[in-house]
Parts: C-alpha cells; structure tokens; sequence
C-alpha cells in the first residue's frame, strides 16, 4: 500500500467515559454526552476553548434524531466550533477516531474532540439493525445482529463440545475483565465452574448464539480528545500515538457469513489485518501487540475472528481462549475493559475500544490495568455488513 | 507538504422530481462509471482509489446505516468507506484533511438522496428537534425558516417583492443548467400570489423536493495530473455550529456563517472576498436566505441585504448562477451542488453559464434549522 508518513503525528490527550447502563433515564442525549466531554476534558486539562474541531458520529434510526449533533450542541460544547459527523454504523467509533487523527494530522486542527454515543434504551436496536437490510430482498430474513452461523461454522470445525466450551470460556472471561472495569455495563460475577450449566440453559437466541454469550443493548458515551505532534507534547505527561488505522468495508450479500463450504469467503478482518500489518512491517503480530480491544459482539464471532487478526493457524485461536493466554496477565489479552459483550452503547462502542486500548498504553486504565508494560496497543471496529475498522496505538515515535 | 486538495473530474445525473424508476444504486452507478471512464482511476490498493467518502442520510432512505446499501456500487468492496451524515460540503472538508494528513492521496467522493422517497420532508426536519419541546411543536426546517425569514426581513428591509425575484431569477439560471431540475419558469407575481407556506415564507420560497446523486475524484497535488489536465483546487474550508435552541440565537445574526467563512477565507490566504473571488454559489433552501448568506460571506455589508439586491448584487458578484438550491437540490447535497458549479465556471465547463477570467469561488451550504451548522469552501482555478 502506497502509504505516505503522515503530515504530522497524532496523540490521544484526553478520554471520558460514562458509566454505561441499560436504562439512563437520569438523563437524556445531551446530558449523557455531557458527562463523557466533561470527563475527557478533565483528563486531558483542557477547556472547550482548547478544543478546534469537534467529530460527531452515533445511528440515527436508533434513537430517531435526525442530524443529532444540532441538539447534542448543549453537551457537547461545539457552540462556535467547526464541527464534522461522520456516520459508519457499528464501526462509527472506530471511524470518528481515524476522522480525528485526519483532521489532527492534516495542519487543519490542532486538537480535535471525538464524541461516540448512544442511548439504545430510546429505541428498538434489534428493529433498527434489522432496518439497514435491503428492503425488498434481505429484510425478511435479518434478525439485527442476531446470527448463530459462526456458532455453526467453528462447532462445525472443533466438535460441538469443544466448541462450546471455548465460547463461554471466552463469555466468563469478558464477564471477569467487566468485573474490574467500573464503567462496564454487565458484570455478573461468572465463575469457570458454570459453563456446563450455561451451556445447557442460557435460551437460544437464533441457530446455536445463545443470550449468555450476545452483547447486550447499552446506553453511553465516550469522548476521546486527539493532538497533533506539537500540542500533545506541551499539554500531555504521557500522549498515546496513533501510529496507522485502517478500514475496509465489503459489499451485502447472500453470502456474507459463508454458508456455501465450496467458496469461502474472505473476511474483512483478516484482510484489514493483512494490510495494516505488512504496511507498518510487522510480522509477528500476536508478539507484537500487548493488548488488543476487539469489537466482539457476541463471543463466536470473538474466538472466530482471533485467528482472522493475529493470522493464526489450525486451532491456535481456540488454544488462546481455552488456556485463558487472552485473560489479563495472559499472553495476549483481550478486552481488558470487558469488551463489546460487557457494553455496547453502539455508537460509542468502537470509540470505547480505541478510548480502552490508549488507557492501557497510558498505563492508568485502573482496576482492569495489564500488569506488564503496555506498548503496542490495537483497537478495532466492527459493523455495516461485515466492515473492520482497526487502529494501531503506541507509546513511543519510533517508527 | 500539501496545502490544496485537486478536484479532478464530476459526474452527476440530473436533479429530478422523483425518480421513481431507479434506486439509490442505480443512481449512484450514473455516476461512479463516468467519473472512472474520465480519470481513468483504479482500485488498485498501490496507486487506486484505497478511500470512498459518500454522503447520505439514513432517514431519507429510511434505512439504518444508508451507506451499506451502496458500497459496491462507489466500488467500496474491500476499500475505505466513511459517511458524512452532515451536509455534503462537509465531506469536501473531511476529504481535504484525510489527504493532507497523508494518509490517503486519491479520493473518491460520492452521495445520494431521494427527498421523493419519504412521505414528507418536513417529517425528516422535523426528526431533527429534540423529543422533549421542539419536536412536540412541530417545528421543522421550514417553519424555523420562517422565524428566521422574518426576523432577517426586518433587519435588511427584504421586502416580499425582493423575494419573488430571487425566485424568477433562480428558475432562469436553473433553465441554463443542464444538470438542473426542470421547474416551471414563473413572472414574480406568479411568486407573490403563491401560498402562504410558514408566513411569510411562500410555496415558491421554498425549494423543491428533488432527487439527486453526484460523484467526484479527488486527489493530492501532487498526483492531480494523472487524472486530469485541468484540476480545479480546493484551497480553504472551514465550519461552525451554532447554538440548537432559537430561542437562543440570534437568527439573523450569520454568527455561524461568520466563523465558518472567515476560517475558510484564513486557510486559503483570501483577505478581500468582494475582490478575490469571482463566483459565489450560495445554498438558499429558501429564497430570503440568498442575501442573508451574502451577508454571511462578506459580499453584502451587515443588515444591507435588501439595499444588496436593489444595487444588483446577485449580478455583482456571480451569485447562483446554477440556480442555487433554491432550483432543486435535496437537503444535505446542496453544498455538493454548489461546489459542483464552482468546479465547472473555474475549469471553464458551465457552458452558457460561464462567467470569463474567473480565478477563484466560494461555495456554502448550512445543515439544521435557520442555518444553524455552515461551511464554506474556498476554490480555484488552475494557475489561479
């Protein structure tokens, strides 16, 4: 890939988060969002002042605001500042977090504000995700985000046991990395001991996903604020580089989850990753990175897509989650934060993963901190029909 | 280091009614072939096309997340996509710092919308107010244009008659537009005796419903000439919210359009508007919007809007020559559409709209109600 260096670097200076919850009814949208700048804000030592531009991304159809970012201007302190929206879908975080590195980078702002939010309490988030499938020919058969062919596809390639097994070791790890993390939506407290009991009552939802092992519908906010080179030297003790993101979408499909075994199916994570990677000369990813922030929705797409990230052969991915390698302290951990399963406010969700993985870099996540020194971080983003959106985070310029 | 962003070539289809026999898709395609059998351009990940931006709204196609519906046909299939969810000329903004940055060198931007396909616009603007006061009293973009119309008419002295000549002058121009939406051409006491809309603002003052798509190929200075001999270059962009409630406004005070024009003009070294730039394409969803936008800009002086257009300020200054959006465009492209009509009278394509020796234009749209988000993109010509 013909990629140039960027004009300037770009660091993470600030990031807030609200508590994220199932019902915030203490508020509404741009109090919700208000809490999230506030927070960012407050952690960066900055004021609206400070701020140049301001990105707005969330899904409208969710809550029905059309053009939110006009109301959402009493939370979000744009009065009197550019502003962009920029609207994805699931990867919308992800997006708004490549956006600001753009404008950072670009000599056109000097500190951009990302904002990420949603309040899926307001609306029917399984009606809306239906709502993007094609109107004449895929809508009668989307259930939202609801699918069990990856569930099909690995039980399929591993056995049924094992299979299951790995899904909810994956499930009672999330739950115990929630755990940690006091913005975490779910935490249930799961212990190992009950994955045969989970396995045998948690209600199928579609085909084999079962609810235990969806992410839930959250509400929340998440703000990240990004510098350019210069400014996040002077403002920050310790900035979070943005190294390179990139972000691949693919087309809609009869054949998006690969059901015909005769013609597989590239996926855009392992082509993204594939990319990304041999672009910033990295061979040996899973060493490379410290921590990885997926956006895992449900936990079979999570342990199917280890192997698509990380290029992983024959069972590697499955060995990971089945010796708890992902869990914090692990070889490679995974969602240290809880993950999209512990919360997903949707628009804010891939923002959260980049938000998550800087806290890690940065050192001060807090109760969910990797015990060894972080410095290669990566975050990505899922959503549309199949899209990946991934960011690579560093605490060094060296490269 | 890169200071501008080339626009290289533009395909759009016309500006519709209601095309009811294509899809979004379909007109998406019209557009996304020409502009590869006129730049030549790839996909190549080296050297092609790596990033789409596209510009759409999921409550005018009544669809969640309206760019999934498309990425084949703006030939996202394992590319780069990102929607702006904003008025297009936004997009313009995003895609020059996503080239400045860097990070990508050959842009191709696209959008589409079908205002034909809802029950209603004012259904869609009116989904823009807060649930809890705005919304339950039905304002919508319309009825807010109407305070603001009024409000801005007592402090220019816009008479009814002023605006019922924006609108005769507006279809003319549009006439001349082949890409333009096909109206009925009006005398002004057509205008003046038209229904009362949102008082004082008049069916005729209002843009029509229209259905419209557009492509454009972006680029990097340095690998403009790759794709065409005669690139037309975006040189400043700037933008600027507002506050939401009305109440809290002043409306027609253009804070917004102040800021947005006076950080384009900055970016791109302009100092005298009324002397540099040649061509102004203003987005006037409503006909009173013209001079107050001229205000905004800097070419009609504050609160002289009226004494503006008396004077033949339209005229003076190239303002609308496209018809505006006064003509047809839908909501959120209209910026496109300016920019569109920019990029043909400085690359010597606007037919027997052309204006002569013209350096440099400015394009502006606004998003929400009564302007309350604008930009504003500066451009020029080739060795302008």
């Amino acid at each position: 890939m013909a990629h140039h260096k960027k004009n300037r670097n770009v660091g993470i200076i600030g990031i807030g988060q609200t508590k994220h919850s199932s019902h915030r009814e203490d508020v509404n949208q741009p109090e919700l969002i208000h809490e999230a700048v506030r927070l960012a804000l407050q952690d960066a030592n900055l004021t609206m002042k400070d701020i140049d531009c301001v990105v707005h991304g969330n899904m409208e159809l969710f809550e029905m605001v059309h053009q939110p970012d006009l109301w959402h201007v009493l939370g979000t302190g744009a009065y009197g500042k550019d502003c962009i929206r920029i609207t994805t879908g699931g990867t919308v975080g992800a997006t708004l977090s490549c956006a600001s590195d753009n404008l950072a980078a670009s000599g056109m702002y000097d500190i951009v504000m990302a904002i990420g939010f949603e309040k899926l309490q307001e609306g029917h988030t399984t009606g809306g995700i239906t709502n993007m499938a094609d109107p004449l020919w895929f809508r009668k058969i989307q259930a939202g985000a609801l699918t069990g062919s990856s569930a099909y596809d690995v039980e399929r390639e591993f056995g049924l046991e094992r299979a299951n097994r790995a899904s909810l070791t994956y499930r009672i790890i999330m739950d115990k990395h929630a755990c940690l993390n006091p913005n975490a939506h779910r935490a249930f407290g799961l212990e190992f001991s009950q994955i045969d009991d989970l396995i045998r009552t948690s209600p199928k939802l579609v085909g084999e996903l079962k609810l235990i092992e969806m992410c839930s519908q959250s509400d929340g906010a998440c703000c990240v604020i990004f510098a350019c080179e210069q400014k996040a030297k002077e403002l920050a003790p310790t900035p979070v580089w943005i190294r390179d993101h990139i972000t691949v979408h693919r087309e809609e499909t009869f054949n998006i989850f690969g059901y015909d075994r005769t013609v597989p199916v590239i996926k855009t994570h392992k082509f993204a990753a594939e990319q990304l990677f041999r672009r910033n000369g990295i061979k040996d990813p899973i060493n490379y990175f410290d921590v990885f922030e997926m956006y895992d929705p449900a936990t079979w797409w999570a342990i199917d897509w280890l192997r698509d990230f990380f290029a992983l052969p024959g069972d590697e991915h499955l060995k990971l989650v089945e010796n708890k390698e992902i869990m914090i302290g692990g070889r490679m951990p995974i969602n240290p934060s809880g993950g999209v399963i512990g919360s997903n406010p949707i628009g804010a969700t891939a923002l959260i993963r980049v938000a998550e993985a800087a806290l890690q870099v940065r050192g001060n996540a807090g109760p969910h901190q990797i015990p060894t020194p972080v410095r290669h971080a990566l975050a990505s983003g899922f959503g549309g029909t199949m899209w990946t959106v991934m960011t690579m985070l560093e605490n060094e310029l060296n490269w | 280091m890169d200071k501008r962003l080339a626009v290289c070539a533009v395909a759009q289809i016309k500006n519709h009614p209601n095309y009811h026999y294509l899809r979004f898709q379909n007109m998406l395609l019209e557009c996304f072939e020409p502009i590869l059998e006129q730049t030549k351009a790839t996909f190549d990940m080296e050297t092609g096309i790596r990033t789409i931006i596209t510009c759409s709204d999921d409550v005018f196609d009544a669809r969640t997340i309206s760019d999934n519906g498309i990425t084949d046909v703006v030939g996202a299939h394992f590319r780069g996509e990102e929607k702006i969810a904003q008025e297009s000329i936004n997009g313009l903004g995003y895609a020059m710092a996503c080239i400045l940055s860097g990070h990508d060198d050959v842009i191709l931007f696209m959008g589409h919308c079908k205002e034909s396909q809802g029950e209603s616009r004012r259904m869609v603007s009116n989904l823009a107010y807060d649930p809890f006061y705005c919304r339950p009293l039905g304002m919508d973009y319309h009825n807010v244009a109407a305070l603001q119309a009024r409000t801005y008419m007592e402090k220019s002295q816009v008479t009814d008659e002023q605006m019922a000549k924006i609108v005769v002058r507006s279809r003319k121009n549009g006439a001349k537009n082949p890409y333009g939406r096909e109206n009925k051409i009006v005398d002004e006491d057509e205008v003046l005796n038209s229904p009362l809309y949102s008082d004082p603002l008049r069916e005729l003052h209002l843009y029509p419903v229209t259905d419209w798509a557009f492509g454009m190929l972006l680029c990097s200075e340095v690998r403009a000439e790759e794709f065409t001999t005669n690139p037309v270059w975006i040189t400043g962009y700037g933008s600027c919210m507002d506050r939401y409630f009305i109440g809290d406004r002043d409306l027609a005070s253009n804070f917004s359009l102040k800021n947005a024009a006076q950080r384009a003009y900055a970016m791109a070294g302009i100092k005298y508007p009324r002397e540099e730039i040649q061509i102004f394409e203003l987005g006037d969803q409503a006909a009173y919007q013209l001079p107050l936008w001229a205000e905004g800009v800097g070419i009609a002086d504050e609160g002289q809007g009226g004494k503006w257009l008396d004077e033949g300020g339209m005229e003076t200054f190239n303002v609308n020559l496209s018809g505006g959006q006064l003509n047809g465009n839908p909501l959120l492209l209209g910026g496109a559409a300016r920019v569109i009509e920019c990029y043909y009278q400085l690359s010597h394509q606007a037919g027997e709209r052309q204006v002569k020796n013209v350096k440099r234009a400015v394009a502006q749209a606004a998003t929400g109600g009564a302007g309350q988000h604008q930009a504003v993109i500066v451009m020029e010509a080739q060795g302008g």
